[in-house]
């Protein structure tokens, strides 16, 4: 299976050295190859799954509860300012 | 060469539930900062998101009151990316198995001429999402401060197909989409509480051509006026480039409404790559024929099918049933008049113009109207029995507003009762006419306008309570002579 190593880093914010580059392209593909063994199997009469459990239809009620994760969190965050996380500078959009 | 501008728009609005779309905490907006969060909100390890029911329902609601192809399946899909409005780094939506598929909206648009033409709108499909937290950036130099009550809020994606051809047609799609979705009260769609979203995609082609000219992705439209205002723009300004033998460049240009243009985000393009896959967290749905029978049942009847038996049944202007329709309670409130008996076209002029004036003045929405229908009704049963005139009746209304009073005390005690008594009135058009010599003799020259004057002398002399009908009647004779 095709893959670039670089355009999967980027993806996922990742900056590779060199030879982590060589490492993760090698461990990527063995993993990948692995993988690739389920498209031997015929499946042209198995129904697409996208869950283990056999489950469906599972919801909840549209019932408000307060929480106090909000006070724990950002207590924790690595920055926070008042009542609010504090995150480096984004590109502005504009 | 002439060019046919091609347009298409994409509207988030937000579901009327009173908890998130995956967890219990409270969509009430304006809440003090991350006050409305949870672990499942804030993307913490372990915790489970969960589908609102009421949020489903209400997408399924606004699927049918667009028309739309309800899904017997459903799932759930991640869509990846990094920003920090999103702590989990991907947001919960739907990829290829979204609650609504194909839809239409019927909308009405006006034609410079004034007429209105029929258009339908193709709806691609209206998907479940959740919505992302709130960046600040304002008066920060060392960073951006994130607010996640927003995050998680439900909303329904609404992606119109390209069949929009001008920013009249864009607005009136709009103003259609946002009556119908508060019509079937699934949402405010109030843009200024952010609770209604549009970005336009524009793009332009030579009349004829077949093939779609490349297109621009216009952001922050924060009103319907804005959006027209941003595409007629766009389509000027790629027209001219193509003139010029540019090429249009496929990109997000933001709306800069000080300047009236549109303006390259300039940020790098990447090219997207959100690696949509199915949520593990959340299992896929089944809806069955009677769960969607029963919602269909619970659709009242939509803006359009009631402009049009306005229409009908009330003998109204296309451009008055619009009106009156565009907001369920206006028109609510004017079937209430109707109700009384009156004449619908009374109700419909008296709604219109002179209600919504003083509401408008006052700043109040038509459900905390101080007059209701019925006693509005009132008001013009006495100008249909001759009691009052058209002026008096007016000021009766105002009274109405601040002494909550109906038309009909007002009129008795403050002797408004119109004058008919034709000896009474001629006394006064005799003595309007002497005073007058001027208006009479231009009148007599031909200038009809200058009836005016002698008529207001007279309304002027019977302290406005002369019946005009009878006014003019007289003076038309007595001038003849
Ligand atoms: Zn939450």
């Amino acid at each position: 299976m095709e893959f670039n190593i670089d355009r999967v880093a980027e993806l996922a914010r990742l900056s590779l050295k060199p030879e982590e580059k060589i490492k993760l392209e090698k461990e990527l593909g063995a993993i990948l190859a692995y993988v690739q063994k389920l498209s031997a199997l015929d499946t042209k009469d198995i129904e697409p799954t996208s869950h283990v459990l056999d489950l469906e239809n599972v919801y909840r009620a549209d019932e408000v509860k307060a929480s106090e994760a909000a006070e724990k969190a950002l207590e924790h965050a690595p920055k926070a300012d008042g009542r609010f996380f504090k995150v480096p500078k984004i590109v502005q959009k504009d | 060469m002439t060019y046919e501008p091609v347009i298409g728009l994409e509207v988030h609005v937000q579901l009327k539930t009173k908890s998130k779309l995956f967890c219990a905490c409270s969509t009430e907006f304006g809440a003090e900062g991350n006050a409305h969060t949870c672990p499942v909100c804030l993307g913490w390890p372990g915790s489970l998101p969960v589908v609102n029911e009421q949020a489903l329902k209400l997408g399924i609601k606004a699927g049918l009151a667009l028309n739309c192809k309800v899904a017997e399946r459903l799932k759930f899909d991640r869509k990846n990316y990094f920003y920090p409005d999103l702590p989990k780094a991907y947001q919960i939506s739907q990829y290829d198995m979204p609650v609504n598929g194909r839809g239409e909206v019927l909308i009405e648009t006006k034609m410079p001429d004034g007429k209105f033409v029929e258009k339908k709108i193709g709806i691609t499909r209206a998907h479940l999402e959740e919505d992302a937290g709130k960046l600040l950036h304002e008066g920060i130099v060392d960073g951006s401060l994130v607010d996640y009550n927003r995050g998680g809020v439900p909303l329904l994606e609404i992606v119109s197909e390209p069949d929009i051809r001008s920013a009249q047609e864009a607005y009136d799609y709009l103003t259609a989409l946002k009556a119908i979705l508060q019509y079937v009260e699934v949402s405010d769609c109030d843009m200024e509480k952010g609770s209604l979203r549009c970005d336009a995609n524009v793009s332009v082609r030579p009349a004829g051509q077949e093939k779609f000219g490349t297109k621009v992705e216009i952001k922050n439209l924060n009103s319907f006026k804005m959006v027209q205002k941003a595409i007629q723009y766009e389509i000027e300004r790629q027209i001219a480039a193509i003139e010029d033998g540019e090429a249009i460049v496929q990109e997000t240009r933001l709306w800069n409404d000080t300047k009236s243009a549109t303006f390259s985000m300039r940020s790098k393009e990447e090219a997207h790559d959100y690696r949509y896959f199915p949520d593990p967290d959340l299992v896929a749905f089944t809806l069955s024929r009677e769960l969607v029978d029963g919602i269909k049942k619970t659709l009242p009847e939509l803006p359009l099918a009631k402009a049009r038996r306005f229409i009908k049944e009330f003998g109204l202007s296309e451009y008055d049933a619009y009106t009156l329709t565009e907001d369920k309670k206006l028109a609510d409130y004017f079937e209430g008049c109707v109700k009384e008996g009156v004449s619908a076209k009374l109700a419909s002029n008296w709604t219109l113009t002179e209600l919504l004036a003083v509401l408008n003045e006052k700043k109040l929405s038509i459900e905390a109207s101080p007059v209701p229908s019925q006693k509005l009704a009132g008001l013009i049963r006495l100008i249909e029995q001759g009691t009052i005139n058209g002026k008096i009746a007016k000021d009766v209304l105002g009274e109405m507003f601040t002494s909550g009073k109906t038309a009909d005390v007002i009129v008795k005690e403050k002797g408004l009762v119109q004058v008919s008594d034709t000896g009474l009135i001629e006394k006064a058009v005799e003595k309007a006419i002497a005073a007058n010599p001027n208006a009479v003799a231009e009148f007599k020259a031909g200038k009809q306008k200058a009836l005016g004057a002698i008529v207001g002398a007279v309304m002027k002399e019977t302290g406005g309570k002369a019946n005009p009908k009878i006014v003019n009647e007289i003076l038309q004779k007595k001038l003849q002579n």
